[in-house]
C-alpha cells in the first residue's frame, strides 16, 4: 500500500470504491437472479450458495497465503460477483462438486495464479465455466425444464438436497436448452423451421425455458444492465457492439441461407447472450480500457460467439469468445487508444495554425 | 456562442456556497509581513532594501531579474526587519530567502507612478508598466503578465480570453471580484486587449455563477469588442488550453503556447491588478483569498496584503473547529499542500483551505481494476492506468510516448479512480525523473564532448609540434646545406 496522498493532489476524491462498483453490478444482477431461482427452485439455490461458498474459501485461502490483508480485499466483493456469474453460467441442477470444482477453479486458477485482483487476463468465472465444460461435459449440459417453486413438480427442500448432493437422478426430467435443440436438429440434417418447431421466443425473452440460470429471462438481464449503465458502471461500448456484431452476421448469414441459418433476434435472446454482454463481457479487469477499445473488442466477441454456435461443436460459445478476446485485450489496449490532446492520432503534435 | 467538445473531465462536488455569497472583507493590518523574493515563475527578484530601512506602501523591495521574473512592493509602509530564509508555501516546506516587513501602522503610500492613458500611449507603455508592478498570473499559475501582454509582437494573436471559469471547488474569489468590481475587472481587460492588439474579447464564466454573469455581462455591454461567455460547469474547464479549444474550436499542438494558435489567456483578478497598475500607478501588493473547508469555523473572501501568514487568515475566520488533514494553497485539485500554517500568503494564493478528513475522503489504495474511468475523466485523451504502470515499472521513456509530458496534473483521473490510486503521484513521480534523466543525459553528453574536444586539441597540438619540429629541422637541413 502506497500512502502518499499528502504529496501530490488532488485532495477531494469522488465517494467511489471497487466495494461500491461490485456491490452496483450485484444489484443488477438481482432481479434476473431471484427470477431464475424462483424458476428452477431448491437445487437452483443451494448451487448458487455452494458456488459462492467455495470461490470465497478458495479466495481466503489465496489471500492469507499471499499474506494481504484479508477484511479489506474479502470485502471488495470481487470474488462474490465471480462466483455468482459462476453459478449463473452453470445448469441449475448440476451436483455439489460441480459448484465446489468450478469456484475454486474460477479463483485460484482464473484469479490469484495471476497475482488476484486486477492481475488476472481471462475472466474468472468463464475460466471456471470452461474447465468444468471441457473435463465434465454430461453433467454440465444437462438441463431441465422450468419448475417454479412451490408450483407442481418443483422439488421440495429435502428433495433439492438430494439433487444437490447425487442422491436423486433427474436424467428423467432433462431437456435441452433451446441453442442445443436447434443445433442437433440441423445436424440431423433437420431444416430449420422444423427444428425450430415450438421454439417460442417470448418464453426465451422471459426465460421460462431450459438453460443455464444466466442463459434464461434476457427480459431481466437486460434491465440490469441498462442500470449499470445508467450508473456509469459500464459504458455502452462493449454491448452495444458485441450484440450488434452478433445480431448482424446472424441476419446476413439467415438472408443468405434462411433454411438453415436461424436470425438475428434469435441469437440475441438465446443463450447467454445478454448476460454475457452485460456482465461478462464487460468485466472491468479483463475488457479494453479505452472506448474504441472496447468497441472492437465487443465485436470480436459477437463474431467468435456466432462463429462458435454456428461452425463448431458446441451450441453456446459465449465463455469461449470472451476467453479469446481476453487474450486480446493487451493488444487492444496497446495499438487502440484516444487521441492526444494537441497531437495527431500517430501522437505527432499538430501543426501550428498559420494565420490567414 | 457555439461552444465547441473538450473531452473528458469531472463533475466534482463544488462546496463553493460556504463562501460564494460572502462578500470581500479586508483583514487587519498583521503585525509582521513575510515577503518571499520569489512569488512568481522565473528568477528570483533582487532585493533592493536592506535591514533597518523604513519604506512607504508601494515600494520597490525587490527588483526583476532578467526577462521572466517580477518585482516585490512593499505591502504596507513600516521597516525592514532583516532579509532571511523562511518557509515558502510549497509542500517541500523549504525555505527561500524573504524580506521581513514591520508595519508602522501608517500605510502611508509611496510617490506612485503617473497614471497611464491606456488608449493613448503606446501599447508597449502598458506591458512595462505592468512589469514594473509585479503583476503575475493570479490564478496560481504566477507567469509574469508583462510578457504574456508582450505576445502580440511575436504571435499573431486575435483573441484575448479571460478566464473567469474557476473551475477548481471552494474558489470563490474570482466569482466575487466579477460581482464587487464589476467595473475594475472589465477595465483591465479591455487594458489588456489593447496591450496585445487584439480585437476580439471573450470573457469566460462558468454557469455556476449566475450573479457573476449577469454583472460581467451589464458592465461589458457598452463595449461591442467584449463578449461574455457562459460555460458548462464542467472541471478542469478553466485550464487554459482546454478553455481555448470550447471557445474557439483550435487546438493548441503538443509542447506549444495557445499564443501558437493566435489565443492568450488572463486571469480576473490579473485582469484587476492590471487596472489598478495602468490606471493608478499601484503595485501589486494584495490580493483575494477564498479561506474554506470546513475544518475552518467561518469561511470568507478576504482581502489580504501580501506576505500576511496563513494563520493570521485562518485565525480571522475563528479559527478551526476540527483538526484539519491538509492546508492547501488553492483548489483542491490542483492546489498544492502547505507544510503548515506558518507560511505567507503570496501572489498566486487563490486560495487557503482546511480540509477535514470527511471532505477530501482518502483510502487505502487497492490493486487497480482496469475499470478505465481515468481514461474516460482525462481531458486530455490520455490512458493514465498504463502510464502509471510503467512509471511504476520506471520505464519513463514509455511513459513519455504515450503522453506523460502532455498531462495536465489536472488530477481528475486521481478523483474518479475508485481504488484510490494516488495517479497524479506516479506522474510527478516520472516527470521529475525524466527531468533529472534529461539533465543527467545532457551532462554526460556535455563530458564527452568536453573529452572528445580535449582528445582532439592534445593530439591537434602534438600534430602541430610535431609538424613545427619536423619543419624546423628541415629548415636547419636546409640552411645547413646551404651553408656548405
Amino acid at each position: 500500500m502506497i500512502s502518499t496522498h499528502d504529496i501530490s493532489g488532488p485532495y477531494a476524491h469522488q465517494k467511489t470504491s471497487i466495494r461500491r462498483t461490485m456491490a452496483l453490478v450485484m444489484v443488477a444482477l438481482l432481479p434476473a437472479t431471484l427470477f431464475d431461482l424462483w424458476v428452477f427452485g431448491w437445487p437452483a439455490i443451494n448451487l448458487l450458495v455452494l458456488t459462492l461458498a467455495a470461490s470465497v474459501a478458495a479466495e481466503a485461502g489465496c489471500l492469507s497465503l499471499a499474506g494481504k490483508r484479508l477484511p479489506l480485499f474479502l470485502g471488495d466483493g470481487s470474488v462474490v460477483l465471480t462466483g455468482w456469474l459462476l453459478a449463473m453460467s452453470l445448469p441449475p441442477w448440476a451436483p455439489w462438486w460441480i459448484a465446489v470444482l468450478g469456484g475454486v477453479v474460477a479463483v485460484v486458477l482464473g484469479k490469484h495464479v495471476f497475482g488476484g485482483l486486477g492481475q488476472n487476463v481471462f475472466n474468472p468465472a468463464m475460466v471456471g465455466r470452461v474447465a468444468l465444460l471441457i473435463s465434465f461435459p454430461l453433467p454440465m449440459t444437462m438441463y431441465v425444464a422450468p419448475r417454479p417453486l412451490f408450483g407442481a413438480g418443483s422439488p421440495g427442500f429435502v428433495e433439492g438436497l438430494s439433487i444437490t448432493f447425487g442422491g436423486w437422478d433427474y436424467d428423467a426430467l432433462s431437456a435441452a436448452s433451446t441453442l442445443g435443440h436447434v443445433k442437433t436438429e440441423l445436424a440431423r440434417g433437420v431444416a430449420l423451421d422444423q427444428a425450430m418447431g415450438g421454439t417460442d421466443l417470448m418464453a426465451l425473452v422471459m426465460g421460462t425455458v431450459p438453460g443455464s440460470m444466466g442463459e434464461t429471462s434476457a427480459a431481466l438481464l437486460l434491465l440490469g444492465g441498462l442500470f449499470l449503465i445508467a450508473r456509469r458502471v459500464i459504458s455502452w461500448h462493449i454491448p452495444v457492439s458485441m450484440l450488434g456484431a452478433l445480431f448482424a452476421l446472424a441476419t446476413l448469414m439467415h438472408w443468405v441461407d434462411p433454411a438453415r441459418f436461424p436470425g438475428g433476434f434469435y441469437h440475441l435472446v438465446t443463450g447467454a447472450a445478454v448476460l454475457g454482454a452485460f456482465f461478462i463481457a464487460t468485466d472491468l479487469v479483463t475488457s479494453p480500457v479505452t472506448p474504441p477499445g472496447q468497441l472492437v473488442y465487443g465485436a470480436g466477441i459477437g463474431i467468435l460467439t456466432y462463429v462458435i454456435r454456428t461452425w463448431a461443436g458446441f451450441p453456446e460459445g459465449i465463455a469461449f469468445a470472451v476467453l479469446l478476446m481476453n487474450a486480446m485485450t493487451p493488444l487492444i489496449d496497446r495499438w487502440v487508444r484516444p487521441r492526444v490532446y494537441g497531437r495527431t492520432l500517430r501522437g505527432e503534435p499538430l501543426q501550428p495554425r498559420r494565420k490567414a | 456562442m457555439k461552444l465547441f467538445r473538450i473531452r473528458g473531465g469531472i463533475h466534482p462536488e463544488y462546496r463553493k456556497e460556504m463562501t460564494a455569497g460572502k462578500a470581500i472583507e479586508p483583514l487587519p493590518m498583521p503585525a509582521l509581513l513575510h515577503l518571499p523574493l520569489q512569488q512568481h515563475i522565473g528568477a528570483p527578484a533582487v532585493p533592493v532594501v536592506a535591514a533597518g530601512d523604513r519604506v512607504r506602501k508601494g515600494q520597490l523591495l525587490a527588483r526583476a531579474r532578467g526577462e521572466i521574473s517580477a518585482p516585490v512592493h512593499a505591502s504596507t509602509s513600516g521597516r525592514i526587519v532583516d532579509i532571511l530564509p523562511f518557509a515558502a508555501p510549497h509542500p517541500s516546506g523549504l525555505a527561500q530567502p524573504t524580506i521581513l516587513l514591520e508595519p508602522d501602522g501608517l500605510d502611508e503610500w509611496t510617490d506612485l507612478p503617473p497614471p497611464l492613458d491606456p488608449f493613448s500611449v503606446p501599447r508597449e507603455e502598458i506591458a512595462r508598466r505592468v512589469a514594473e508592478c509585479g503583476v503575475v498570473g493570479m490564478g496560481g499559475g504566477t507567469f509574469p503578465s508583462a510578457v504574456k501582454l508582450d505576445l502580440g509582437r511575436k504571435f499573431p494573436i486575435d483573441v484575448l480570453v479571460i478566464n473567469g471559469a474557476e473551475c477548481e471547488p471552494y474558489l470563490t474569489c474570482d466569482d466575487r471580484l466579477m460581482r464587487e468590481c464589476t467595473a475594475e475587472v472589465v477595465d483591465g481587460v479591455r487594458i489588456m486587449a489593447r496591450a496585445l492588439g487584439v480585437e476580439r474579447i471573450v470573457i469566460a464564466i462558468e454557469k455556476n455563477k449566475p450573479e457573476a454573469l449577469a454583472a460581467m455581462a451589464a458592465e461589458s455591454a457598452a463595449f461591442a469588442e467584449v463578449e461574455v461567455v457562459p460555460l458548462p460547469t464542467r472541471y478542469p474547464m478553466g485550464s487554459e488550453r482546454h478553455l481555448v479549444t470550447a471557445l474557439t474550436g483550435r487546438e493548441t499542438p503538443a509542447r506549444k503556447l495557445t499564443a501558437d494558435i493566435g489565443v492568450v489567456v488572463h486571469n480576473i483578478a490579473t485582469a484587476r491588478a492590471v487596472h489598478h497598475a495602468v490606471r493608478l500607478g499601484r503595485p501589486l501588493i494584495s490580493r483575494v483569498v477564498t479561506v474554506s473547508g470546513r475544518a475552518v469555523r467561518e469561511q470568507k473572501n478576504l482581502d489580504v496584503r501580501l506576505g500576511t501568514l496563513v494563520s493570521q487568515l485562518i485565525e480571522h475566520c475563528g479559527g478551526l473547529v476540527e483538526p484539519p488533514v491538509h492546508y492547501l494553497s488553492g483548489g483542491p485539485m490542483m492546489g498544492q499542500a502547505m507544510p503548515g500554517r506558518e507560511v505567507p500568503v503570496v501572489k498566486g494564493t487563490s486560495g487557503i483551505l482546511a480540509l477535514t478528513a470527511a471532505e477530501a475522503h482518502e483510502r487505502d489504495t487497492m490493486p487497480c481494476i482496469r475499470c478505465g474511468s481515468c481514461v474516460t475523466a482525462c481531458p486530455c485523451g490520455l490512458v493514465p492506468v498504463e502510464m502509471a504502470q510503467m512509471i511504476r515499472h520506471e520505464k519513463l521513456d514509455a511513459a513519455a510516448r504515450i503522453g506523460l509530458l502532455d498531462c495536465l496534473n489536472c488530477g481528475s483521473c486521481a478523483y474518479v479512480c475508485p481504488a484510490h490510486i494516488p495517479l497524479v503521484q506516479y506522474f510527478n513521480y516520472g516527470k521529475g525523473r525524466l527531468a533529472a534523466l534529461q539533465r543527467d543525459r545532457r551532462k554526460q553528453e556535455m563530458t564527452k564532448r568536453l573529452a572528445e574536444q580535449r582528445a582532439e586539441r592534445v593530439e591537434r597540438l602534438d600534430r602541430e609540434r610535431k609538424a613545427k619540429m619536423a619543419a624546423a629541422k628541415k629548415a636547419a637541413a636546409e640552411k645547413q646545406e646551404g651553408g656548405a
